[in-house]
């Protein structure tokens, strides 16, 4: 099986309405990632764009269709849809989220949350098993952003997610700005959550921008929106994990209100300026 | 869920269709959950649980699902709302950018209203986005607050038919010089494959100039010559386009495109309009890419 392997380096979510600014230079970042479904027709411009990027930068996919937290088998026409992608583009890395996206017949658009229970947990083990067995490759496995809770839940997320990662092999995906989120929306410590964190199975971070909402007592609610840069308190909490996991290549995601490029790449070589002073601590 | 009257109405529609509407929705969130082809596969309690969430989750008149809580409400409404509101303006804005030509004609909000109800209707069927709404220019045909702009469902399938070539296989279209070498007796015999991206929408209503005024290739103006006008869109190259046809150039192109002889394409075509141009109209074929390779019969 094929580990993940990302340069350790600031990347971008690709965008194609920066694809002219992003050929017309060499850009100061390690890789670039995108959705996989995006690249699942058959030919035409989205491709073009991707063999161009592939041929010159490392590449990272990530899937936001999969449905992994389904309880119904996956659904095997659009894994052999991601191996077909994944053997075509060889991406240093493939990741998909602790979510759930399908049910019956239908495709919802969007990650939905998951009960932290023994019997759920061996379903995901099951079908991360079959992903990775089928892909040939590790994957990673994101953690979420939610905005309730199930009553049924008995495994703290920290704990579901480091079992998934034992059982399985596969690499986590820390995004930064769902920690926050959670931590926020359901009353409990950013920090605490990072505290037992299984940093060695980190193979890829995100970082991106939130919304901020209410529940229907006035309690802060936010929302993993990616329409904005990263909160100031996403970027402490980045510093803190880079200290303890040491470096670990660095995704921004900005999917909507899409800033200009030079923007999106500050955005980028701020992360990438972090990486590189803490690989330079560790190394004086 | 039988009672459909005491469902929300959309402010400016017709609240016949609404129910209507609602009815197939109940019908589709209440059909029994089909068995899984797996067989003895047991049946895990949450499997349940995630049928009322989507269900609640596109209907805003079910209650939130009862094994969801928060550390603040013990019935979290406005947390539930986040992924109502995810999903359906998430499919909603789909729609919109795939669709932004018939938008402009009917106006945003009536265009958001009729979407909403096609995504409660018909939810997307695959992850991939590409290809949800193939069927909204069917459900706006049947959609009678839209009924008297008769050339709206035309103008969607213009839309759906780009994204379709946007996405389609690449291949390398009939270029002019490979037909210089064929002897002129044989071209009568002459096949085409058509290009992958290749798609034909027939219309009663000057559709291409509609959709082009609308789509900000042409200037809106009053179109003074009302009368049908076929759409060929293909995408040769990377970009798609989008080009009226010639009197009987739709009639020759199908004809093509289901595997007739040049000779036997002209013909019906002929039969279709005399002022079919079998020069002209082979001129715009190959500049069009609308076809690949040809094969002798």
């Amino acid at each position: 099986m094929r580990g993940s392997a990302l340069p350790v380096s600031a990347g971008v979510g690709f965008k194609a309405e920066h694809f002219r600014d992003i050929v017309a230079a060499k850009q100061p970042l390690g890789f670039f990632e995108v959705h996989a479904e995006n690249y699942m027709g058959a030919g035409g411009l989205p491709h073009a764009q991707l063999a161009a990027l592939r041929a010159d930068y490392a590449l990272s996919i990530h899937g936001v269709g999969l449905s992994i937290g389904s309880m119904r088998p996956l659904d095997r026409e659009h894994l052999g849809r991601l191996k077909a992608l994944c053997d075509r583009y060889q991406p240093e890395s493939f990741s998909e989220h602790l979510a759930w996206s399908s049910h019956g017949d239908f495709y919802y658009n969007d990650l939905l949350p998951l009960p932290y229970t023994e019997e759920i947990l061996e379903r995901i083990v099951q079908h991360i098993d079959e992903v990775q067995r089928v892909l040939g490759r590790q994957m990673l496995l994101e953690n979420p952003s939610t905005y309730l809770q199930f009553t049924a839940t008995t495994i703290p997320e920290v704990e579901f997610l480091r079992e998934i990662a034992v059982r399985t092999g596969c690499g986590l995906l820390l995004d930064v700005n769902n920690v926050f989120v959670q931590a926020k929306n359901h009353g409990t410590d950013a920090r605490g959550y990072l505290k037992d964190f299984p940093f060695e199975c980190v193979r890829e971070i995100h970082l991106g921008g939130h919304d901020e909402q209410i529940d229907d007592t006035g309690a802060p609610l936010l929302i993993d929106a990616h329409g904005t840069p990263v909160a100031e308190r996403v970027w402490m909490l980045y510093r803190e994990v880079i200290e303890r996991a040491g470096p670990v290549a660095t995704l921004i995601e900005w999917d909507n209100d899409v800033p200009a490029w030079p923007v999106l790449r500050a955005e980028a070589e701020k992360a990438g300026g972090i990486l590189a002073r803490t690989a330079h601590a560790s190394a004086a | 869920m039988n009672d459909t009257q005491s469902l929300p109405l959309i402010a400016g529609l017709d609240p016949a269709i609404q129910i209507e509407t609602k009815r197939l929705l109940a019908s589709h969130l209440d059909a029994p959950v089909k068995p899984a082809h797996e067989g003895k596969r047991a049946k895990f309690w949450f499997e349940e649980t995630q049928q009322n969430f989507v269900a609640a989750l596109l209907d805003p008149e079910r209650p939130v699902p009862d094994a969801l809580t928060s550390h603040t409400a013990r019935v979290p409404e406005k947390r539930f709302a986040v992924y109502r509101n995810n999903v359906v303006t998430g499919l909603t804005d789909a729609l919109a950018s795939r669709f932004p030509a018939t938008q402009r004609i009917v106006g945003e909000e009536f265009f958001r209203a009729m979407a909403r109800l096609y995504v409660t209707a018909e939810p997307p069927r695959s992850p991939l986005l590409m290809i949800y709404g193939d069927t909204f220019p069917d459900f706006i045909a049947r959609f009678e607050p839209a009924a008297e702009i008769e050339y709206l469902t035309d103008v969607a399938r213009i839309e759906a038919a780009r994204t379709r070539a946007y996405h389609a296989a690449d291949a390398v279209p009939l270029d002019a010089g490979s037909l210089l070498d064929i002897d002129e007796s044989s071209l009568g015999g002459l096949r085409f494959v058509p290009h992958p991206s290749a798609e034909i929408v027939r219309s009663a209503h000057p559709i291409v100039t509609i959709w082009a005024m609308n789509a900000g290739e042409l200037p809106l103006d009053a179109i003074e010559d009302w009368r049908g006008e076929d759409a060929l869109i293909a995408r040769p190259a990377l970009d798609v386009q989008v080009r009226r046809l010639p009197p009987g150039g739709a009639v020759f192109l199908l004809s093509l495109f289901s595997g007739a002889p040049l000779a036997a394409a002209a013909a019906a075509a002929l039969d279709e309009s005399w002022e079919f141009d079998l020069s002209a109209n082979l001129a715009g074929v190959i500049s069009s890419g609308a076809v690949c390779r040809e094969t002798l019969s």
